[in-house]
Protein backbone atom coordinates (compact mmCIF):
# COMPACT_ATOMS: atom_id res chain seq x y z
CA UNK A 1 0.00 0.00 0.00
CA UNK A 2 2.65 2.48 1.06
CA UNK A 3 4.79 2.31 -2.08
CA UNK A 4 2.25 3.99 -4.33
CA UNK A 5 3.38 7.40 -5.54
CA UNK A 6 1.17 10.45 -5.87
CA UNK A 7 1.20 10.00 -9.64
CA UNK A 8 -0.74 6.71 -9.65
CA UNK A 9 -4.24 7.73 -8.58
CA UNK A 10 -7.09 5.39 -7.73
CA UNK A 11 -10.76 6.12 -8.44
CA UNK A 12 -11.28 7.55 -4.96
CA UNK A 13 -8.29 9.84 -5.48
CA UNK A 14 -9.77 11.15 -8.73
CA UNK A 15 -13.19 11.84 -7.20
CA UNK A 16 -11.55 13.58 -4.25
CA UNK A 17 -9.28 15.62 -6.51
CA UNK A 18 -12.24 16.80 -8.60
CA UNK A 19 -14.18 17.87 -5.49
CA UNK A 20 -11.05 19.56 -4.13
CA UNK A 21 -10.57 21.41 -7.42
CA UNK A 22 -14.16 22.73 -7.19
CA UNK A 23 -13.56 23.78 -3.57
CA UNK A 24 -10.28 25.57 -4.35
CA UNK A 25 -11.60 27.31 -7.49
CA UNK A 26 -14.69 28.64 -5.76
CA UNK A 27 -12.62 29.67 -2.73
CA UNK A 28 -10.46 31.76 -5.07
CA UNK A 29 -13.67 33.27 -6.44
CA UNK A 30 -14.75 34.12 -2.86
CA UNK A 31 -11.65 36.20 -2.23
CA UNK A 32 -11.41 37.82 -5.69
CA UNK A 33 -14.97 38.57 -6.81
CA UNK A 34 -16.04 42.20 -7.04
CA UNK A 35 -19.60 41.57 -5.87
CA UNK A 36 -20.27 41.01 -2.18
CA UNK A 37 -23.31 38.78 -2.67
CA UNK A 38 -21.48 36.63 -5.21
CA UNK A 39 -18.77 36.01 -2.60
CA UNK A 40 -21.37 34.49 -0.26
CA UNK A 41 -22.77 32.31 -3.06
CA UNK A 42 -19.28 31.10 -4.07
CA UNK A 43 -18.72 30.32 -0.40
CA UNK A 44 -21.74 27.98 -0.61
CA UNK A 45 -20.15 26.15 -3.55
CA UNK A 46 -16.78 25.89 -1.81
CA UNK A 47 -18.15 24.64 1.52
CA UNK A 48 -20.48 22.22 -0.28
CA UNK A 49 -17.54 20.73 -2.18
CA UNK A 50 -15.65 20.39 1.11
CA UNK A 51 -18.68 18.51 2.50
CA UNK A 52 -18.40 16.18 -0.49
CA UNK A 53 -14.73 15.65 0.36
CA UNK A 54 -15.75 14.67 3.90
CA UNK A 55 -18.17 12.12 2.44
CA UNK A 56 -15.38 10.63 0.30
CA UNK A 57 -13.24 10.38 3.46
CA UNK A 58 -16.05 8.41 5.21
CA UNK A 59 -16.74 11.28 7.63
CA UNK A 60 -20.47 11.22 7.02
CA UNK A 61 -21.65 12.98 10.19
CA UNK A 62 -19.15 15.84 9.81
CA UNK A 63 -20.30 16.25 6.20
CA UNK A 64 -23.94 16.66 7.22
CA UNK A 65 -22.96 19.00 10.05
CA UNK A 66 -21.05 21.05 7.47
CA UNK A 67 -24.12 21.23 5.22
CA UNK A 68 -26.50 22.06 8.08
CA UNK A 69 -24.39 24.60 9.97
CA UNK A 70 -22.23 26.23 7.28
CA UNK A 71 -24.50 26.13 4.25
CA UNK A 72 -27.72 26.43 6.25
CA UNK A 73 -26.88 28.83 9.04
CA UNK A 74 -23.58 30.65 8.55
CA UNK A 75 -24.10 31.72 4.93
CA UNK A 76 -27.64 32.90 5.69
CA UNK A 77 -26.27 34.88 8.66
CA UNK A 78 -23.63 36.43 6.38
CA UNK A 79 -26.28 37.38 3.82
CA UNK A 80 -28.37 38.95 6.60
CA UNK A 81 -25.29 40.87 7.72
CA UNK A 82 -24.82 42.16 4.17
CA UNK A 83 -28.43 43.29 3.99
CA UNK A 84 -28.26 45.06 7.35
CA UNK A 85 -25.01 46.87 6.53
CA UNK A 86 -26.40 47.89 3.11
CA UNK A 87 -23.71 46.11 1.12
CA UNK A 88 -23.49 47.39 -2.46
CA UNK A 89 -25.50 45.35 -4.98
CA UNK A 90 -23.53 44.97 -8.17
CA UNK A 91 -19.80 45.25 -8.79
CA UNK A 92 -17.76 47.61 -6.62
CA UNK A 93 -14.04 48.28 -6.92
CA UNK A 94 -13.29 49.22 -3.31
CA UNK A 95 -13.65 45.72 -1.83
CA UNK A 96 -9.91 45.10 -2.06
CA UNK A 97 -7.37 47.13 -0.13
CA UNK A 98 -4.19 48.75 -1.40
CA UNK A 99 -1.80 46.09 -0.02
CA UNK A 100 -2.70 43.49 -2.60
CA UNK A 101 0.84 42.46 -3.54
CA UNK A 102 1.98 42.13 0.06
CA UNK A 103 -1.09 40.01 0.85
CA UNK A 104 -0.47 37.84 -2.21
CA UNK A 105 3.15 37.37 -1.19
CA UNK A 106 2.20 36.40 2.38
CA UNK A 107 -0.48 33.96 1.22
CA UNK A 108 1.77 32.34 -1.39
CA UNK A 109 4.56 32.02 1.19
CA UNK A 110 2.23 30.37 3.75
CA UNK A 111 0.82 28.01 1.12
CA UNK A 112 4.21 27.09 -0.30
CA UNK A 113 5.79 26.35 3.09
CA UNK A 114 2.84 24.22 4.25
CA UNK A 115 2.52 22.41 0.91
CA UNK A 116 6.22 21.51 0.79
CA UNK A 117 5.95 20.32 4.39
CA UNK A 118 2.97 18.01 3.88
CA UNK A 119 4.19 16.65 0.54
CA UNK A 120 7.61 15.95 2.02
CA UNK A 121 6.16 14.28 5.12
CA UNK A 122 3.23 12.32 3.69
CA UNK A 123 4.03 11.79 -0.01
CA UNK A 124 3.59 8.02 0.13
CA UNK A 125 1.17 7.69 3.06
CA UNK A 126 -2.18 6.12 2.28
CA UNK A 127 -5.42 6.35 4.23
CA UNK A 128 -7.98 3.57 4.26
CA UNK A 129 -11.40 4.78 3.18
CA UNK A 130 -12.92 1.31 3.11
CA UNK A 131 -13.23 1.14 6.89
CA UNK A 132 -16.15 2.00 9.15
CA UNK A 133 -18.20 5.00 8.01
CA UNK A 134 -18.51 7.63 10.75
CA UNK A 135 -22.28 7.84 10.81
CA UNK A 136 -24.26 9.78 13.42
CA UNK A 137 -24.39 6.56 15.41
CA UNK A 138 -20.59 6.16 15.58
CA UNK A 139 -19.92 9.86 16.16
CA UNK A 140 -22.62 10.12 18.83
CA UNK A 141 -21.06 7.24 20.71
CA UNK A 142 -17.60 8.85 20.51
CA UNK A 143 -18.88 12.30 21.48
CA UNK A 144 -20.94 11.17 24.46
CA UNK A 145 -18.51 8.53 25.68
CA UNK A 146 -15.16 10.33 25.42
CA UNK A 147 -15.93 13.99 24.73
CA UNK A 148 -18.78 14.78 27.13
CA UNK A 149 -17.01 17.52 29.08
CA UNK A 150 -15.79 19.50 26.02
CA UNK A 151 -19.24 19.03 24.50
CA UNK A 152 -20.95 20.56 27.54
CA UNK A 153 -18.38 23.35 27.75
CA UNK A 154 -19.17 24.07 24.11
CA UNK A 155 -22.88 24.39 24.88
CA UNK A 156 -22.04 26.97 27.58
CA UNK A 157 -19.86 28.79 25.02
CA UNK A 158 -22.73 28.84 22.51
CA UNK A 159 -25.09 30.19 25.17
CA UNK A 160 -22.67 32.95 26.12
CA UNK A 161 -22.15 33.82 22.45
CA UNK A 162 -25.94 34.08 22.08
CA UNK A 163 -26.27 36.32 25.13
CA UNK A 164 -23.32 38.40 23.96
CA UNK A 165 -24.80 38.88 20.50
CA UNK A 166 -28.12 39.99 22.02
CA UNK A 167 -26.38 42.36 24.43
CA UNK A 168 -24.32 43.88 21.60
CA UNK A 169 -27.22 44.40 19.24
CA UNK A 170 -29.51 45.96 21.86
CA UNK A 171 -29.96 49.66 21.16
CA UNK A 172 -29.62 52.25 23.91
CA UNK A 173 -33.15 53.57 23.45
CA UNK A 174 -34.68 50.27 24.51
CA UNK A 175 -32.41 49.81 27.52
CA UNK B 1 -6.47 7.02 -1.05
CA UNK B 2 -3.48 9.33 -0.61
CA UNK B 3 -3.25 11.32 2.60
CA UNK B 4 -1.56 14.07 0.59
CA UNK B 5 -4.69 15.07 -1.32
CA UNK B 6 -6.84 16.19 1.66
CA UNK B 7 -3.79 17.83 3.22
CA UNK B 8 -3.10 19.78 0.02
CA UNK B 9 -6.77 20.83 -0.10
CA UNK B 10 -6.43 21.95 3.50
CA UNK B 11 -3.28 23.95 2.74
CA UNK B 12 -4.92 25.53 -0.31
CA UNK B 13 -8.03 26.62 1.56
CA UNK B 14 -5.89 28.00 4.39
CA UNK B 15 -3.70 29.98 1.99
CA UNK B 16 -6.65 31.40 0.05
CA UNK B 17 -8.27 32.36 3.35
CA UNK B 18 -5.04 34.11 4.39
CA UNK B 19 -5.05 36.12 1.17
CA UNK B 20 -8.69 37.15 1.60
CA UNK B 21 -8.15 38.01 5.25
CA UNK B 22 -5.27 40.34 4.39
CA UNK B 23 -6.67 41.94 1.25
CA UNK B 24 -10.39 42.47 1.80
CA UNK B 25 -11.71 45.79 3.13
CA UNK B 26 -15.34 44.81 3.76
CA UNK B 27 -15.48 43.21 7.21
CA UNK B 28 -18.08 40.62 6.16
CA UNK B 29 -15.74 39.41 3.42
CA UNK B 30 -12.99 39.16 6.06
CA UNK B 31 -15.30 36.92 8.12
CA UNK B 32 -15.83 34.74 5.03
CA UNK B 33 -12.07 34.38 4.63
CA UNK B 34 -11.82 33.28 8.26
CA UNK B 35 -14.45 30.64 7.49
CA UNK B 36 -12.31 29.39 4.60
CA UNK B 37 -9.28 29.09 6.90
CA UNK B 38 -11.30 27.20 9.54
CA UNK B 39 -12.51 24.85 6.81
CA UNK B 40 -8.94 24.17 5.77
CA UNK B 41 -8.10 23.21 9.34
CA UNK B 42 -11.20 20.98 9.51
CA UNK B 43 -10.20 19.10 6.35
CA UNK B 44 -6.83 18.21 7.83
CA UNK B 45 -8.42 17.21 11.17
CA UNK B 46 -10.80 14.82 9.41
CA UNK B 47 -8.03 13.48 7.15
CA UNK B 48 -5.76 12.64 10.09
CA UNK B 49 -8.70 11.12 11.96
CA UNK B 50 -9.41 8.75 9.08
CA UNK B 51 -5.67 8.02 8.83
CA UNK B 52 -5.39 6.96 12.47
CA UNK B 53 -8.91 5.48 12.70
CA UNK B 54 -8.97 5.12 16.50
CA UNK B 55 -11.99 4.67 18.74
CA UNK B 56 -11.86 8.18 20.22
CA UNK B 57 -12.63 9.77 16.83
CA UNK B 58 -10.62 12.73 18.09
CA UNK B 59 -10.19 14.48 14.75
CA UNK B 60 -13.81 14.34 13.72
CA UNK B 61 -15.00 15.37 17.20
CA UNK B 62 -12.63 18.35 17.08
CA UNK B 63 -13.88 19.18 13.57
CA UNK B 64 -17.44 19.31 14.92
CA UNK B 65 -16.25 21.53 17.79
CA UNK B 66 -14.52 23.84 15.31
CA UNK B 67 -17.70 24.07 13.21
CA UNK B 68 -19.69 24.99 16.34
CA UNK B 69 -17.16 27.59 17.45
CA UNK B 70 -17.15 29.05 13.93
CA UNK B 71 -20.93 29.45 14.13
CA UNK B 72 -20.61 31.23 17.49
CA UNK B 73 -17.84 33.41 16.06
CA UNK B 74 -19.96 34.42 13.08
CA UNK B 75 -22.89 35.32 15.35
CA UNK B 76 -20.77 37.48 17.64
CA UNK B 77 -18.75 38.93 14.76
CA UNK B 78 -21.85 40.04 12.91
CA UNK B 79 -23.26 41.61 16.09
CA UNK B 80 -20.03 43.61 16.49
CA UNK B 81 -20.10 44.59 12.81
CA UNK B 82 -23.70 45.79 13.04
CA UNK B 83 -22.74 47.90 16.08
CA UNK B 84 -19.78 49.31 14.11
CA UNK B 85 -22.06 50.06 11.16
CA UNK B 86 -24.59 51.80 13.39
CA UNK B 87 -21.89 53.99 14.96
CA UNK B 88 -19.77 54.73 11.87
CA UNK B 89 -21.98 54.11 8.85
CA UNK B 90 -19.31 51.89 7.29
CA UNK B 91 -17.74 48.48 7.89
CA UNK B 92 -14.54 49.11 5.93
CA UNK B 93 -11.93 47.77 8.31
CA UNK B 94 -9.23 50.27 7.34
CA UNK B 95 -11.45 53.11 8.54
CA UNK B 96 -11.77 51.76 12.08
CA UNK B 97 -8.51 53.34 13.21
CA UNK B 98 -9.34 54.60 16.72
CA UNK B 99 -6.82 52.33 18.41
CA UNK B 100 -4.09 53.06 15.89
CA UNK B 101 -0.89 54.67 17.11
CA UNK B 102 -0.85 58.41 16.46
CA UNK B 103 -4.48 58.64 15.36
CA UNK B 104 -6.21 61.96 16.14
Amino acid sequence: MSDRSLLSPTGVDIVFALLAAVAITSAVAVVTTKQVVHAALWLVVSLGAVAGCYLVMTAEFVAWMQVLIYLGAVVVLLLFGMMLTRAPIGPSDDLTGANRLAALFAAVAVTAVLAVLVVDAFASTMIDVSGEVSTANVMGEALFRYWVLPFEALSVLLLSALVGAIALSKTDEEA
Amino acid sequence: MHLCLPLLLSVGLFGIGTYGLLVRRNAILVLMSVELMLNGVNVSLVAFDVYWAEALRAGQSLAIFVITIAAAEIGLGLAILLLLYRMRGTIAIDEATDLREGSP
